[in-house]
């Protein structure tokens, strides 16, 4: 060891700069593989976890009491695919109350007799199973505050007492809204309207085809149209992970560039550190030491570096960590979730094993070359390539400095294509990164619908500590909208009302947005069809289209009101909220089903000239009484998530940049090193510190330049991949005004930063060849 | 009495903790005159025209070149002197590989700014002088020992320097071409040129200078001027 042991920490003393670059390096590709990989297997567990232990439904289906008898849906869990059921229970919609206790949604109660065993047991959080009639458990989900001890009032059915909440309770698939004793079931059920429930999970269900079939099979049996909705687990585990679901490609994206980069960046640094210190090795070999010996100490000078980076990597890795899981911790309403221990064994076992293996590979070639061979490398290096480019340099009309400089990469071009392929990495992350945040921007708008001037916002219930405020004076939409058309400066004007409402095939309630006026200005960003432009006309979301199995043209019927309503869906609208789950309509629509339009809120565009402020202030005047205050811009469309994403993918960017620059920095740093002689030589000359400062930036322009032309079309194909598959797993088609971000003005700067992180790797080493003392420099033979 | 163009006051320069390379120097050289350094290997004949050429910097004392206190001037200040006061040969030429004979010629001309148009003449005119201007487009590594030197004069000479300093300019050199070199820097003193040569060949520095400094140990052991000396032998 011991004669081993000095060449190696002679080796990694003397090459200080070369092992601070692998450190580094090391470091950052460490850090963001930690990241990546954590938060793509973070992504996936919860709901599978909660899905496995709680025996999840893979199939819920909701039958017409009318159409099929509880006997017949007993039998239906007899096939093959089944590999148990539950059920039939009694199912009903019911409509609380609208009053201090909370909004009056329509909700799902399904009779069950306890919380389940073998399929969808109903995981109770608080409180405890309903004993008797009047006693209900909410959902953690659930429209209605969850919490023991609280009463509910019905509207509908009518004649119900009301109802007192025993525990909070939540089902995987969220099969309920609550639950009640099977023997309640009859005095909620309307007459005509009862329903049952039946749970399935199958032998095989890892496809949507298999649920499909498995549908079929269970409903063989059974008259036809019996079933009237249904859920498949796959859809509930889509909604559970949509949030972070937008997580996942973007990740595999940046996971993706940055495993490339950091293998080669990584490798190239080692093979080079390696590569240099081949006539070292021809010394060492002379001296007595065998290939093995040779190969050895290469390998422990590069992996005492990157054990080093590794080591910080990970501690990196961990704290980039933090925020983004309390992200994730939110979206999944979990909490305590951390960096997978495996995910950091298989990372440091990854890149050390990668830097093992090219130390090993490069010292091994080193190792083998006869030694007079290698004692001979540097001597006469080979001045005979890239002559050409010097010569042409030469004859532009460039200074000196600046001419040497741009042929240097064609002298050593694959030092020059190693350095090019960094900063064509870095390019492609930080297009990525500038066109994912326009296009996460894009899709905010599309959310926010904010492109109104002056908006009136529906007056929310104020939750306080206590619950909702009680006698809060609820604006009268009708007198909002008389004050709004006579204020001066109203330009366009329309008001939108919420209203909440089942629909025909889709297991929750919707969100129904009526509009009074022409809602088409308001920022709502088609994908397919068109906007609304009469009565008994429906826009929808992607989500919904999916969740309903409808298309363009389809019809689809809202119920929960007072009459039910059928609309005809005549486009496809970008809108992620309520999970997607709305249905845009002319108020006029909803006439015959007389809605409650207390939840609205009216948007204005002022005339051109109007001072916005100024008319919020006069405006509020007459709103005030009305118990209704209106203000300057659109509704409030923040996102933590997207500023998540946005700070993550700058981390990321910023981490692929740094790895990009050290890249180059490697690279000049040889090249420097190398060509010191030739340095000296022009310093004797008279070359001055700045023009030498010239001549080795100078000497990145042209690889910087290549890299970032070629990096940002495959930023922005790489982005064209990206956004769309966010888009799908999180259930949503992004129409062009989304994808299509990159505008040529745009475009200019981003591949102007291949050259910036060039000059950026080069300026250390700049400033050191600048420095070096020359008549130290002359000596070297 | 003319001003002299070199005058080394006390000069010292101790590398890292060795002995001092040179120890004390107080030398002075007039225009036009031509001075051998003569000593062994590692006496600080290098280190002491590396002072000279504002390369090195001394711990003590002063160097002062046409007026110029180089031992004062910064990095960039140095590079701008030695441009214009100093034209340099080494031992193993420095020519580089990549660049043609004609363009290591302009080199200096092009650093300082000079357009390449005048610069290429001024060349073309040297390289002829010199009587290598059928190698100009050739690469430095075709040519002969001899004629890499002779580009390498051509080359110091090329922005007309007051000062000329040769660093063992024959010694990797045959003795043809280290005749031929020695012939070269002798008709340049003749045409007026201030040269400062430094040599362990005694032989050498006899046919070129009249001057001949010796020492050892980074000090001057003997400052002889043969022409002086016959005149006072006479
Ligand atoms: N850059 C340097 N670093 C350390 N020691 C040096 C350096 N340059 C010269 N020396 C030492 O200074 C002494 C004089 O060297 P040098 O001036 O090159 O002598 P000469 O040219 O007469 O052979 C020698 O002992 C040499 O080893
Ligand atoms: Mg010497």
């Amino acid at each position: 060891m011991s004669a081993l042991g000095k060449v190696v920490r002679s080796g990694v003393a003397r090459r200080r700069v070369q092992t601070l670059v692998i450190g580094l390096t090391t470091l950052m590709a460490v850090a963001a593989a930690v990241l990546g990989g954590t938060l793509t297997v973070v992504s996936d567990a919860p709901f599978d976890d909660a899905f496995a232990r709680q025996h999840g439904a893979h199939l819920s289906l909701r039958f017409d009491a009318g159409k099929v008898s509880a006997g017949q849906l007993s039998a239906s869990g007899d096939t093959e695919e089944v590999s148990a059921a539950a059920g039939p229970f009694p199912t009903a919609t019911v409509t609380p109350r609208a009053d201090k206790e909370g909004p009056g949604w329509p909700m799902t109660v399904v009779g069950r007799s306890g919380p389940g065993r073998d399929v969808d047991e109903v995981a109770l959080l608080d409180g405890r199973w309903p004993v008797r009639a009047g006693e209900i458990v909410l959902s953690a989900d659930s429209p209605l505050i969850p919490e023991p001890g609280r009463r509910i009032a019905l509207a509908r059915p009518s004649g119900v007492p009301t109802l007192t909440v025993v525990g909070v309770a939540r089902s995987v698939t969220r099969t309920a809204d609550a639950w009640v004793l099977p023997s309640q079931m009859p005095a909620l059920t309307e007459p005509g309207s009862g329903g049952y429930q039946m749970l399935y999970r199958f032998t095989r269900a890892g496809t949507a085809a298999r649920i499909i079939a498995g549908g079929k099979a269970v409903t063989a049996s059974l008259p036809q149209k019996a079933a009237v909705g249904e859920q498949s687990w796959l859809t509930a585990k889509k909604n559970a992970e949509r949030d972070t679901a937008l997580y996942v490609p973007f990740l595999v994206a940046f996971g993706a560039l940055g495993l490339i980069m950091s293998v080669l960046v990584v490798g190239n640094v080692v093979a080079s550190a390696v590569g240099a210190g081949t006539r070292r090795i021809g010394i060492l070999k002379a001296v007595g030491f065998t290939p093995a010996q040779v190969v050895r100490a290469h390998v422990g000078q590069a992996l005492v570096p990157a054990a080093a980076g590794t080591g910080l990597g990970v501690l990196a890795g961990h704290l980039f960590a933090v925020p983004v899981l309390a992200e994730a911790e939110d979206a999944y309403g979990t909490s305590s979730l951390a960096v997978a221990p495996w995910v950091d064994l298989a990372v440091i076992a990854g890149v050390l094993g990668l830097v093992a293996a090219t130390a090993w590979a490069s010292a091994l070639r080193a190792g083998r070359l006869r030694t007079v061979d290698a004692l001979a490398v540097g001597r006469n290096a080979s001045a005979e390539r890239g002559r050409w480019a010097v010569r042409l340099a030469g004859r532009l009309p460039l200074p000196q400095p600046v001419a040497l400089g741009l042929a240097r990469p064609f002298a050593r071009p694959a030092r020059a294509l190693a350095m090019g392929t960094a900063v064509l990495f870095g390019t492609v992350a930080v297009t990525f990164t500038v066109g994912m945040g326009a296009s996460l921007g894009e899709v905010m708008k599309a959310k926010a619908h904010d492109v109104a001037d002056v908006t009136v916002p529906e007056p929310l219930p104020d939750f306080g500590p206590g619950g909702p405020v009680a006698d809060r004076p609820r604006a009268d939409p009708a007198a909002v909208a008389a004050a709004v058309e006579a204020a001066p400066g109203t330009g366009k004007y329309y008001s939108a009302a919420t209203v909440r409402a089942t629909v025909s095939g889709l297991t929750g309630i919707a969100h129904v947005i009526a509009f009074t006026g022409d809602a088409s200005w308001g920022g709502y960003t088609m994908v397919e069809g068109r906007w609304i432009d009469k009565p008994g006309e429906a826009v929808v979301p992607t989500p919904f289209l999916t969740a309903t199995g409808t298309r363009i043209g389809d019809t689809v019927t809202l119920g929960g009101l007072a009459e039910p309503v059928t609309v005809r869906i005549v486009g496809e609208v970008l809108d992620p909220r309520n999970d997607g789950m709305q249905v845009f309509t002319d108020v006029r629509t909803l006439a015959s089903a007389r809605p409650d339009l207390t939840d609205t809120s009216h948007h204005i565009a002022v005339t051109s000239g109007t001072d916005v402020a100024a008319y919020v202030d006069a405006l509020n005047k007459d709103l005030t009484p009305l118990g209704a205050t209106a203000r300057a811009g659109g509704l409030d469309g923040g996102s933590d998530m997207v500023v998540t994403l946005d700070a993550l993918s700058a981390t990321l960017t910023s981490m692929l940049v740094a790895v990009a620059a050290l890249g180059v920095l490697n690279g000049v740093l040889l090249d420097t090193r190398e060509r010191v002689r030739e340095i000296g030589v022009h310093k004797a000359l008279g070359m001055t510190p700045r023009q030498t400062v010239t001549m080795v930036i100078t000497s990145v322009v042209v690889t910087g330049l290549v890299a970032g032309a070629l990096g940002v079309p495959l930023g922005v194909t790489v982005h064209g991949w990206v956004m769309p598959a966010m888009g799908e797993s999180a259930g949503l088609r992004l129409p062009d005004s989304v994808i299509a971000v990159y505008h040529g003005a745009e475009l200019l700067p981003l591949a102007l930063g291949g050259l910036l992180i060039a000059a950026l790797g080069a300026l250390l080493p700049a400033g050191w060849a600048a420095r070096t003392r020359t008549a130290t420099a002359l000596r070297t033979e | 009495m003319t001003t002299p163009v070199i005058e080394l006051c006390e000069v010292s320069r101790r590398h890292d903790d060795g002995p001092p390379a040179v120890d004390d120097v107080s030398l002075t050289v007039r225009p036009g005159e031509a001075v051998a350094i003569l000593g062994p290997s590692g006496s600080g004949k290098s280190t002491l025209l590396n002072l000279i050429a504002g390369l090195d910097r001394p711990d003590s004392g002063t160097v002062t070149v046409d007026g110029v206190r180089v031992d004062r001037l910064g990095e960039a200040a140095s590079a701008l002197y030695r441009r214009s006061k100093i034209g340099m040969v080494f031992q193993f030429f420095n020519l580089l590989d990549d660049l043609t004979v004609a363009d290591n010629v302009v080199l200096p001309a092009r650093l300082a700014g000079t357009a390449r148009a005048e610069a290429d003449r001024r060349a073309a005119e040297l390289l002829e002088d010199l009587g290598i201007d059928r190698h100009a487009g050739a690469y430095p590594g075709r040519l002969s020992g001899g004629e890499r030197q002779r580009v390498a004069v051509a080359r110091a000479l090329m922005n007309r320097p007051p000062l000329l300093l040769a660093d063992e300019p024959t010694g990797a050199l045959d003795t043809a071409a280290g005749q031929d070199v020695s012939r070269l820097l002798r008709d340049l003193h003749a045409e007026g040129q201030t040269i400062v040569l430094v040599t362990h060949d005694l032989a050498l520095a006899r046919s070129c200078t009249r001057r001949t400094v010796r020492i050892g140990d980074g000090r001057i052991t003997e400052d002889v001027d043969s022409r002086a000396a016959a005149e006072a032998a006479r």
